[in-house]
């Protein structure tokens, strides 16, 4: 069944050439990008905030202010609010272009929007008051308010697989794969999460495990990589390098992401297969995503001259390399001599972002900047995405070193077992450039709601259209073996 | 139709398989982990301080879990799967922003310094980055009857009135004091994991070494970088790095009499066995100091008692692990 590239006439098949040919869509899209960057703008300034406190303890320390509320309002807000909400704007477009029809029904889609935000908005004010289901990684909002989420991605899946399901040929492109499968995977873990009858003490142990990563690899990752095997062809105008290897990391990272949530507590009292399972899964996992990273590059091969050509692959490139290295850092951190270092300590917080924000972040925005403009026919100016790009990539590379390098100073204190309170007083200078980094991308992020506002409301921008020629780079492309 | 079955609802079916074998099986078995010897549900006030605690989001910054490797010794022994039997929702934690508290209850046993600690971090840590909770706690201009101010020191107290801790304040301390765990025979650093880690073995706890280190007193001698560390890590939360302790609440070692006098007994009799409820200098402490003769050797507490005998212009005679062995024997 898997399709070879050059046989398949990749992203652009049933696409309706004008911006106009499908309004609802378009709408939606905005719709979808607006709301995430509104939620963007709010969970970051918070983190700012945060990083703020680190220097500052005293700072705004009443009750609604407090570190401990406004952290997971931080990382719902950017979970649940900013990323979900602009990976599944961006995958309705998607999936209604790849599969050359018409959305399933628009009226749905906006019932998930308003679902979305109806659960952020209410998880980040329950969270807020200090009411929440305890400190746990990403699933702190009270249950009613999670089964609103849950909600969300059902009437989401419905919509996909409808939409899917009347597609004008017979093949399924590889990004609803990913896209459906991931909306499907995300339902599983959010009832998982939500049921109360094996979560009890150190049940609830085992679930968190389970729950925190797979919330991440089951769900962004997917979603992202879905985006990617869209977005990427697109803007090049050429096929994805092997729609195979697509497939194969498609089935691997099935089988072994979800099996690897045990190395969160490694040495823990959870039994030791679990956290020896979890190890090995953990390094399984470089083949889907150096299967993965590879199918991308080769895709890219030719198109680095040492100059941005187009910013959206810029973006687009930045989250690949991001997706590698965060990924393969994680398996490295799950190994036991390891962890027994950078457990606990602000590495792994480093880690989050090059993931969350690298990976992520930077595909969201390079499937908005790439295919947004597609849709409503406005482009941002270039300047406006140079600046967000460069602003970002400096300011997450800053947050995530200055972490990477404090989180080992942090380790190596407790290693040779100095008073506690030394670690605190030692990573003060890299809460410091977490903060710098922080201004940096915050500041980026009002550059992209500007953007934004150009591509949707506002005037169009000087940016050229997202969609490269592909006879660029096509002498550098020569001596190599051409799809 | 059919490739949207096999790929979507495949992907489906062996997700829902892996979570079943991987999450939800073993969590099913993990609940019913009976609770380990001496592991009691928590009372009506602790439970509600657990709810201030987990809606404040400290886990954030704090975990609840003692990993069997050697840096973690300083936090207590391994956890054990019988600890968390009445712990839900988990508190175990990511990160150490924060050191763990696993057995604050045992190390930290006051809760005079716990209501400091959490009015103003910076009173009695002044390199702590917690924040503050004084929304925990109310002003008033005096305490009401069958209620205590907190002596917060001058330099943190308000300018007018007292301190009073709110109801949320008094679960959250008793919440934190419950936080002891309870002694496992047997179950050391490595051993009772069954050398399940990596890590190379630990050196033996320190109180089972405590009559061999005595047996060898002819080789003892103080060491001052050693005595400032154990200084550190075990008394300056209290008695503080100048050694004046915080007026009202615990008391200076600087020109303390316990101190300065030429025998010892006194001196070691309290870091062995601690004290509670004393008058020193003419000001009566009503925190209570916790005992270390289980946690540090005879050869730590000579070295801690040398260095407070010969620090902030304290001069006075200095002690052997001989002494504090003698004192050991000779029981409470």
């Amino acid at each position: 069944m898997p399709v070879t590239a050059e046989s398949r006439p990749v992203s652009t098949r049933g696409v309706i050439a004008t911006p106009e040919g499908d309004p609802a869509l378009a709408s939606l899209f905005k719709a979808y990008t607006i709301s995430a960057t509104l939620w963007l703008l709010f969970a970051t300034a918070v983190g700012l905030l945060l990083a703020f406190k680190f220097g500052a303890p005293d700072f705004w320390a009443a009750k609604c202010l407090t570190f401990g509320r406004l952290r997971p309002i931080h990382t719902n807000g950017t979970f649940y609010g900013f990323a979900s909400i602009a990976l599944v704007g961006a995958a309705y477009y998607v999936t209604a272009r790849s599969c050359g029809t018409r959305l399933y029904s628009t009226k749905l889609a906006w019932i998930g929007l308003w679902l979305f935000n109806i659960a952020a908005v209410a998880g980040t004010i329950a969270l807020d008051l200090g009411y929440n289901w305890g400190d746990l990684e990403y699933r702190e909002w009270p249950w009613p308010i999670r089964v609103v989420f849950l909600a969300a991605l059902l009437v989401t899946a419905w919509n996909l697989i409808a939409t899917v399901a009347r597609r004008s040929s017979e093949d399924i492109y590889l990004s609803n794969w990913y896209i459906v499968a991931g909306v499907l995977w995300t339902i599983v873990i959010a009832t998982v999460g939500v049921l109360p009858w094996y979560q009890d003490g150190l049940g609830q142990v085992a679930i968190s495990g389970y729950y925190m990563h797979n919330a991440v690899g089951m769900w962004f990752t997917p979603l992202a990589l879905g985006l990617f095997y869209y977005s990427i062809p697109k803007v090049l105008n050429r096929p994805i390098y092997s729609y195979a290897l697509g497939v194969l990391a498609f089935w691997t990272n099935l089988l072994f992401y979800p099996l690897l949530g045990g190395h969160h507590f490694l040495f823990s009292p959870l039994p030791w297969w679990l956290q020896t399972t979890a190890i090995v899964f953990s390094v399984a996992m470089l083949v889907p995503v150096w299967a993965g990273s590879a199918n991308f590059l080769l895709t890219m091969r030719g198109r680095y001259h040492g100059r941005i050509e187009s910013y959206p692959l810029a973006f687009l490139f930045v989250g690949v390399i991001c997706y590698l290295v965060g990924s393969t850092q994680g398996t490295v951190e799950a190994f036991r001599s390891l962890q027994a270092i950078w457990h606990f300590t602000s590495f792994t917080v480093g880690h989050s972002h090059l993931t969350m924000y690298g990976f992520v972040a930077f595909a969201a925005w390079g499937a908005v900047y790439a295919l947004l403009p597609l849709a409503t026919g406005k482009n941002p100016g270039r300047l406006g995405m140079a600046v967000h790009f460069w602003l970002a990539l400096v300011g997450v590379s800053i947050y995530v070193i200055a972490l990477s390098i404090g989180g080992t100073v942090q380790g190596l204190d407790w290693v040779h077992k100095v008073p506690f309170i030394q670690s605190v007083v030692d990573m003060q200078p890299y809460y410091l450039w977490r903060g710098v980094g922080g201004i940096l991308m915050f500041l980026s992020h009002i550059v992209f709601a500007w953007n934004v506002w150009r591509m949707t409301a506002g005037k169009p921008g000087d940016a050229a259209s997202p969609i490269m020629d592909p006879s660029a780079g096509k002498e550098i492309v020569g001596k190599e073996v051409v799809a | 139709m059919k490739p949207m079955f096999a790929i979507f609802g495949g992907a489906l079916a062996i997700y829902i398989v892996i979570v079943l074998l991987i999450a939800v099986g073993p969590a099913i078995d993990l609940s019913r982990t009976p609770a380990g010897p001496g592991v009691e549900p928590l009372t009506q006030l602790q439970s509600e301080g657990r709810e201030v605690f987990a809606g404040n989001g400290c886990g954030y910054c704090h975990t609840q879990q003692v990993r069997p490797i050697p840096e973690d010794q300083v936090f207590g022994r391994p956890s054990a799967p019988g600890d968390f039997t009445w712990q839900t929702p988990e508190l175990l934690g990511s990160e150490r922003t924060g050191p763990d508290l696993t057995n604050i209850g045992n190390t930290k046993p006051s809760d005079v310094w716990q209501y400091i600690h959490l009015y103003d971090p910076r009173a009695v840590v002044p390199e702590s980055i917690m924040p503050n909770f004084k929304f925990l706690f109310r002003v008033v201009d005096k305490a009401p009857p069958g209620e205590t101010a907190v002596p917060v020191p001058a330099k943190f107290a308000p300018a007018h009135g007292v301190v009073v801790p709110t109801q949320k304040a008094r679960a959250l301390v008793a919440y934190l004091l419950s936080l002891k765990q309870t002694p496992i025979p047997e179950y050391s650093m490595n051993g009772g994991m069954g050398g399940m880690t990596s890590a190379p073995p630990s050196p033996p706890a320190p109180a089972a070494s405590a009559p061999a280190s005595s047996a060898a007193t002819g080789g003892y001698s103080y060491d001052a970088t050693k005595g400032q560390a154990l200084f550190t890590a075990n008394c300056s939360a209290c008695h503080q790095t100048t050694g004046e302790g915080v007026p009202g609440a615990f008391p200076p070692l600087k020109g303390n009499a316990a101190v300065d006098d030429p025998d010892p007994a006194l001196h070691i009799h309290t870091v062995l066995h601690g004290a509670h409820g004393v008058t020193i200098g003419g000001v009566k402490y009503t925190s209570a100091m916790p005992p270390f003769a289980g946690q540090l050797s005879d050869t730590d507490i000579a070295d801690i008692i040398n260095y407070e005998r010969s620090s902030w212009g304290n001069h006075s005679k200095h002690v052997t692990p001989a002494d504090v062995a003698a004192v050991r024997t000779s029981g409470k």
